[in-house]
């Protein structure tokens, strides 16, 4: 268990680095002059493109250049924003964060007890007819990509029914955009969260039931199934104490897998919703040329998703005693 | 040799076809990626109008499509608000996104598998360090990778008609093979480990045969079918990301008739003048990927009943 812990550990800094490495590179390696485009493109005139550089430090070697930076980074340095003037990098991503964090929250708590729920009834069913009906619904509505999905749900479900006569008589009212104050707290935002939290559990809707539907199919194979069944335990209760037992243990790695598809996933539902999270700054950091936000984002979401996968890796090695510690 | 090569592709095509057959959903799923492929290969003979930027038609014009009667119309997905025919630019829109897709997939399986055959059959520390390379890589999202990558390249300024420029204009295809040269490697290299054991490699081993004679004459052929399956798999993914980079603005520049692009010109306010401008582009690309998921599931499932 130690040396796995250790071996894990260690995995976790090397990719730490070489993420950091590649995000720095990219940026110092291209062709191109990134003190140039931060000051401005071709206008900038050679006293500012030499000040910047001054200021960035690109006249040090490119070893001690990235090592400057990694430290600024992880001293919560992250430079002033370009694209929104008088912000700082760090406050800027800290807020948006903490949307984000919100809107995966609510995410996923729409889609786990869902997509669990859903893979189970599939796994049980096996290629019955629930089985088939899931699995058509989750391949086809789900393998859109987002911003389809997200259109359909701002067009159709926010504008279209949700102004008819009936919705309102019912008192069910979705607002067609997020675009809410970046700073509103969550009681105020909430109300703009279920629409595009749902498109982002349509995303990780497929992916979490079909893991489920086969570990529940992997483990009514299994011996102890059999015995438990024949010993003449209800089978109501081997289902419940012993199959999803050990077919949802599986459950915590999925979680962190969809930290990290929730990521990507959410930059194009935000955009698409125009709610003030990460995903939409990384958007508008590229589009006004901010190569600093762009790099401080890029960190900082790296930093999110290693953690989550650490965390989720060493928390299944914890809870299953036979999981392989290769 | 050659006759051999040719009857074992017939028997691998005939299977194919039969697993298809036994699955109406993958049938159905290669019959159409076969139809948008025939709109990209042909779209400038089939669309209406040749010229996507055609702005002499009347503006707002809605779809005059009548599926009951079977009857097209002057404008069938109705004009948008600059006047352009919407269905000549969804036809003329199948050219670009199966272009940058099919190329991404193509450069990245070439090189990847390349990369991958390398790693499996050197093993040793090359491998090793390669393989945590890219295991590290893939930890980073995919879609976060290539927004930062889109990011910093659309920033830098280059010299117009430099090489720089080029690579700038051609980005998304840089993306996708950035992207998926990693994982087409790992598929690769695994494979690559378990045939290098067999008997006919260690004969050629044996003969004396060159290490390029080794990996490609003898033990490609067998990695093929696995890379089959990956390349399918990377190809639909690849129509989704190109849709999606294309609708946040990262792909072609308006006024091309990128679908994706289309999708993002029209939604907002615009959406209430010409809903049709919108709905056809997303149509056309809610299916493309719905076909391809459903082609490749097909591939998978014959390729591994195959073997």
């Amino acid at each position: 268990m130690l040396q796995f812990l250790r071996r894990r550990f260690l995995f976790f800094f090397f990719t730490y680095l070489v993420s950091s490495l590649t995000i720095f590179f990219l940026l110092r390696v291209l062709p191109g002059d990134p003190a140039r485009v931060i000051a401005g493109g071709r206008e900038a005139t050679e006293a500012q493109v030499a000040e910047i550089r001054e200021e960035l430090g690109l006249n040090a070697s490119l070893p001690q250049q990235y090592l400057t930076w990694a430290a600024d980074f992880l001293r919560g340095e992250w430079g002033d924003t370009i694209a929104f003037r008088g912000a700082v990098n760090r406050d800027l991503i800290i807020e948006r964060s903490v949307n984000s964090a919100r809107l995966a929250l609510v995410a996923l708590l729409l889609s786990v007890p869902l997509s669990l729920a859903l893979g189970v009834i599939a796994g049980l069913f096996e290629n019955k007819l629930p089985d088939i009906l899931i699995s058509l619904l989750t391949l086809s509505v789900v393998s859109l990509p987002e911003f389809v999905t997200g259109l359909f749900l701002i067009n159709i479900v926010a504008l279209r029914w949700g102004r008819s006569e009936l919705a309102a008589s019912l008192g069910w009212w979705f607002p067609s955009s997020s675009a809410v104050p970046a700073n509103a707290s969550f009681a105020e935002m909430l109300p703009f969260l279920w629409l595009p939290a749902f498109a982002a559990t349509l995303v990780m809707l497929a992916y979490i039931s079909r893991l489920t539907r086969a570990g529940v199919i992997e483990e009514l194979k299994r011996d102890y199934v059999r015995t438990a069944a024949l010993k003449g335990i209800p089978w109501r209760t081997v289902i419940w104490r012993h199959v999803l037992r050990n077919a949802l243990l599986p459950t915590i790695t999925v979680i962190a897998i969809s930290i990290s598809w929730l990521v990507s996933g959410l930059v194009v539902i935000e955009y698409v919703f125009g709610f003030p999270g990460l995903g939409s700054l990384l958007i508008a950091a590229i589009e006004r040329r901010d190569l600093l936000l762009v790099q401080a984002i890029a960190m900082v979401t790296v930093t999110v998703i290693l953690f989550a996968n650490l965390f989720a890796d060493v928390a299944y090695a914890l809870l299953n005693p036979r999981v392989e510690l290769a | 040799m050659k006759l051999e090569t040719i009857s074992r592709l017939y028997v691998a095509i005939k299977r194919t076809a039969r697993s298809q057959l036994r699955h109406p959903q993958s049938a159905a799923g290669t019959l159409l990626v076969a139809f948008f492929l025939i709109l990209a290969l042909f779209g400038p003979q089939l669309a209406p109008h040749r010229n996507p930027n055609d702005q002499s038609h009347d503006v707002r014009v809605p779809p005059t499509l009548d599926l009951g009667a079977l009857q097209l119309g002057e404008h069938p997905f109705g004009t948008d608000r600059l006047g352009r025919d919407v269905y000549s630019r969804v036809i003329l829109g199948a050219g670009s996104i199966f272009r940058i897709a099919g190329l991404g997939t193509l450069i990245s399986v070439i090189l990847g598998s390349a990369l991958g055959l390398f790693m499996g059959y050197q093993g040793g520390w090359v491998d090793e360090v390669i393989g945590r390379v890219i295991d590290a890589l893939l930890a980073i999202p995919a879609l976060l990778l290539a927004l930062v990558l889109i990011g910093i390249i659309r920033n830098l300024d280059f010299a117009a008609g430099s090489w720089q420029a080029a690579l700038a204009d051609n980005v998304i295809l840089l993306v996708i093979s950035v992207l998926y040269i990693p994982i087409v490697a790992r598929v690769a290299r695994s494979t690559t480990l378990d045939i290098k054991t067999r008997e006919f490699v260690e004969a050629a081993q044996i003969r004396g045969e060159s290490q390029f004679y080794i990996i490609f004459r003898e033990i490609l052929p067998s990695v093929i079918p696995s890379l089959v399956v990956e390349a399918s798999l990377r190809f639909s993914y690849a129509i989704f990301l190109v849709a999606s980079l294309g609708f946040l603005g990262f792909g072609a520049r308006p006024p091309s008739p990128d679908w994706g692009l289309m999708v993002n010109e029209n939604r907002g306010g615009f959406y209430q003048l010409t809903p049709w401008a919108l709905e056809f582009p997303a149509l056309a690309i809610a299916i493309l990927v719905i076909a391809v998921n459903l082609m490749s599931d097909g591939i998978r499932r014959a390729v591994q009943k195959g073997t």
